[in-house]
């Protein structure tokens, strides 16, 4: 991956064939002139991404390009599932009993998720429990709206787990925006940009519909149906095309395992 | 001396036994710890399902050899001690491997799996887990110091370095137990064990909530499988050590089980009723009042 | 209040005392003293918090205006200082040396306003927009919802109720 270092004038707002902008008493505002707010943008890849020179430790200079060098560029690949189906279904009934979750709040819904720690709900009992880093996680809890630069990092913690993964879309604004379905800086639909295997719906949700969802996210791993890390490694083109799209400073490797 | 090869699938026979009893008694102290806190707690069978389903995990990453090495070490160093150690005195089937300078090779391979994971997480390239693993290795060798000397009081005690001899002269009954007859050593030896069960107050290495999770932050499926293994045998073996050291060693699986279940209880009961210290606390907390209590109890012996 | 801002009025060209509680007053006075009047307050008069740096975009009157609020910790007052400054190629003078913490409003106003701070430390960095190459989204000309549509996909099916009506509906479904 290449990137570029370059520096761009921006345009204002397009005013042409636009409706003049309202105030709240109905007069029309002034209208804009084109070019008003240009300013000149120059878009710098973080400095630990730069190419560079490196002394080793035996004094030999050598050129780095850390993206390249530092990352490996293979994208997933579609794991199959165990040769023999009794494995496989004794792998998913152990994967049902032990899910656990990364323990990354995205958003304001991860609220909902302490009290299911607490002795009132416990989901302990259910096998499920919290990780600290995605490399031991296997369900990704997108909890709440998710603004870009969320996505973002939940995009390389994602990328992170291991192969069968989950991921749960909790709240509305995961689904179609909820709330903020006309905000500038969150998506409207999770699923464009990371395999969801079950959404539980509500402005929040309680803690009880959380624990239904996981029972319910249960049932597909039983019935061997989440398989949401082949999937996204098959569709890989179109998911990074879609987070491409949206997020315009990638400065990091396509796929960050 | 002949190598009995009938003695290869009794080690394995001990392994599986102690591997079960640890993935349940570890799965019970959760449940206990639980109750304290008024939760319903785990399943009894948690840990088998972990364990399969990290087993089962399709995919998995390395970064380098000392990487996959790590959890290999720290699971030879469970195993090692336990099947160094005489697990049920007098039995044919179950002394394994013990022989006549065990003691030595048993302190080494308490801290043998604590030097491969440090090799290991260090590979792994993780901030955390470099961070983590200074913090574990310095909180680990100041609490091995007091067991150290208490071990070695021991071996003054009864002039010899066999721990099947060692137990062999606390058969005569309660009286003469360590417990009773070098008390110093054995205090020195226990607040040693509240710091190397990995349980609070002396958890902040591991703890999910600290610098996440520190040395295994970036082990997963296998490799973090090994280490569960590892988790379950590891206690065990440790806790037979110190039965036979201290406590007289156990003549049958019952008078095993019951005695392992109630010297791991000694450091859940403390973990659960007082927070976690620090690391440069808990070091404090060794230096001060367990090394030496060790001391003493060389100089009295 | 009063006493305060008759104080400050001797040094500065002050605009009129709003004063929104008995505890909290704003007043407005031109660019070039702001300096002066935030030195005095933080070291003369005891403001020595500050509390917020932020923007309101009035773009009727083709002007921003940013607040300063400052507040007295051990009297438990605050005291706002308003400057507007044109709308048009915005720009305000930095007072990170002042108060280290303004670097990062003025950062964040840099982003969200498009008003530029020079010479404040690392005021172009990316805040909370990554990559943002558009209109700032806090002006008000900026149009959220048809940045929203244009930009992010959308999912049928939505439908919005005006909360009244429905709520009128639903409680008395024959009508009142």
């Amino acid at each position: 991956m290449k990137v570029e270092l370059e520096s761009r004038i921006v345009e204002g707002p397009e005013v042409v064939g636009v409706e003049p902008a309202l105030d709240l008493q109905g007069k029309a505002l002034p209208a804009v002139q084109p070019g008003a707010y240009s300013r000149t943008v120059t878009l710098m890849p973080r400095a630990e991404l730069e190419r560079r020179m490196v002394k080793g430790p035996d004094g030999v200079e050598f050129e780095v390009e850390p993206l390249r060098d530092y990352y490996c560029e293979a994208g997933p690949t579609v794991m199959p599932a165990a040769y023999l189906k009794i494995v496989e279904d004794l792998f998913n009934w152990a994967r049902s009993r032990s899910i656990w979750i990364l323990g990354f709040g995205t958003g304001c819904g991860a609220i909902e998720m302490r009290p299911l720690m607490t002795p009132r709900f416990d989901a302990y009992r259910f096998g499920i429990q919290w990780r600290p880093t995605p490399r031991q996680a296997n369900l990704f809890v997108i909890s709440g709206y998710l603004s870009v630069k969320t996505l973002k990092r939940a995009i390389r913690c994602y990328e992170q787990m291991q192969n069968p993964k989950y991921v749960v879309g909790l709240g509305s604004c995961t689904i179609n925006g909820g709330m903020y379905w006309d905000s500038y800086n969150t998506i409207k639909r999770l699923d464009d940009y990371l395999p969801v295997d079950v959404y539980i719906a509500g402005c929040m949700p309680r803690p009880e519909a959380l624990l239904q969802g996981f029972e319910d996210l249960k049932k597909l791993i039983r019935a061997g149906k989440a398989e949401g890390a082949n999937q996204y490694a098959e569709r890989f083109d179109w998911y990074k095309a879609n987070q491409k799209q949206i997020i315009h400073d990638w400065d990091m490797p396509d796929y960050n395992w | 001396m002949p190598f009995d090869w009938m003695k290869i699938p009794y080690a394995l026979l001990t392994l599986f036994i102690v591997f079960n009893f640890g993935m349940l008694l570890n799965a019970l102290i959760q449940k206990i710890g639980a109750r304290v806190g008024r939760r319903y707690g785990v399943p009894i069978w948690q840990n088998y399902a972990d364990l399969i389903k990290n087993y089962g995990l399709r995919s998995s990453i390395t970064h380098g050899v000392m990487y996959y090495l790590g959890p290999v070490f720290r699971l030879t160093g469970g195993v090692g001690l336990l099947l160094f150690v005489p697990t049920i005195y007098g039995s044919e089937m179950f002394s394994n491997l013990s022989f006549a300078g065990d003691l030595i090779l048993a302190l080494y391979f308490v801290f043998f799996g604590t030097l491969g994971m440090a090799l290991g997480a260090g590979e792994s390239g993780h901030p955390n887990a470099a961070i983590g693993i200074t913090r574990g290795l310095s909180q680990v060798t100041a609490a091995e110091l007091p067991f150290a000397l208490a071990v070695f009081s021991v071996a003054l005690q009864y002039q010899t370095f066999s721990i099947t001899d060692i137990v062999a002269v606390q058969q005569a009954g309660f009286t003469s137990w360590t417990l009773f007859t070098n008390p110093l050593a054995v205090a020195a030896a226990m607040l040693s064990f509240l710091g190397s069960m990995m349980r609070p107050p002396f958890d902040v290495v591991l703890a999910p909530q600290e610098i996440p999770i520190g040395p295994p932050t970036e082990y997963h499926s296998s490799y973090l499988a090994l280490m569960q293994t590892n988790r379950a045998i590891f206690p065990i073996a440790k806790i037979v050590l110190y039965m036979s050291l201290f406590f007289g060693g156990a003549a049958s699986w019952p008078v095993f089980f019951l005695k392992v279940f109630a010297i791991y209880m000694v450091s859940v009961l403390v973990g659960v009723a007082f927070p976690r210290f620090r690391v440069e606390q808990s070091i404090r907390w060794f230096l001060i009042w367990a090394v030496p209590l060790g001391v003493l109890s060389i100089v009295l012996v | 209040m009063r006493e305060l801002y008759a104080r400050l009025k001797e040094r500065c060209a002050l605009g009129e005392l709003t004063q929104q509680r008995p505890n909290l007053g704003f007043v407005t006075l031109p660019r070039e003293q702001l300096r002066q009047a935030l030195t005095h307050l933080r070291d003369s008069e005891g403001y020595t918090h500050l509390v917020l740096l932020t923007a309101v975009d009035w773009l009727e009157d083709g002007q921003f205006q940013l607040t300063y609020l400052l507040s007295h910790r051990t009297q438990g007052r605050d005291f706002g200082l308003r400057v507007l400054i044109p709308r048009m190629d915005a720009e305000m003078d930095s007072i990170h040396d002042l108060w280290p913490t303004a670097a990062t409003y003025q950062r964040e106003l840099r982003e969200m306003f498009g008003i530029q701070f020079p010479g404040s430390p690392g005021v172009n960095d990316d805040f909370i927009l990554e990559g943002w190459t558009g209109m700032p989204p806090y002006r008000r000309d900026f149009d959220t919802k048809r940045f929203s549509e244009e930009n992010y996909n959308h999912r049928p099916g939505r439908e919005t109720r005006d909360p009244t009506t429905y709520m009128k509906q639903q409680l008395y479904p024959g009508g009142l």
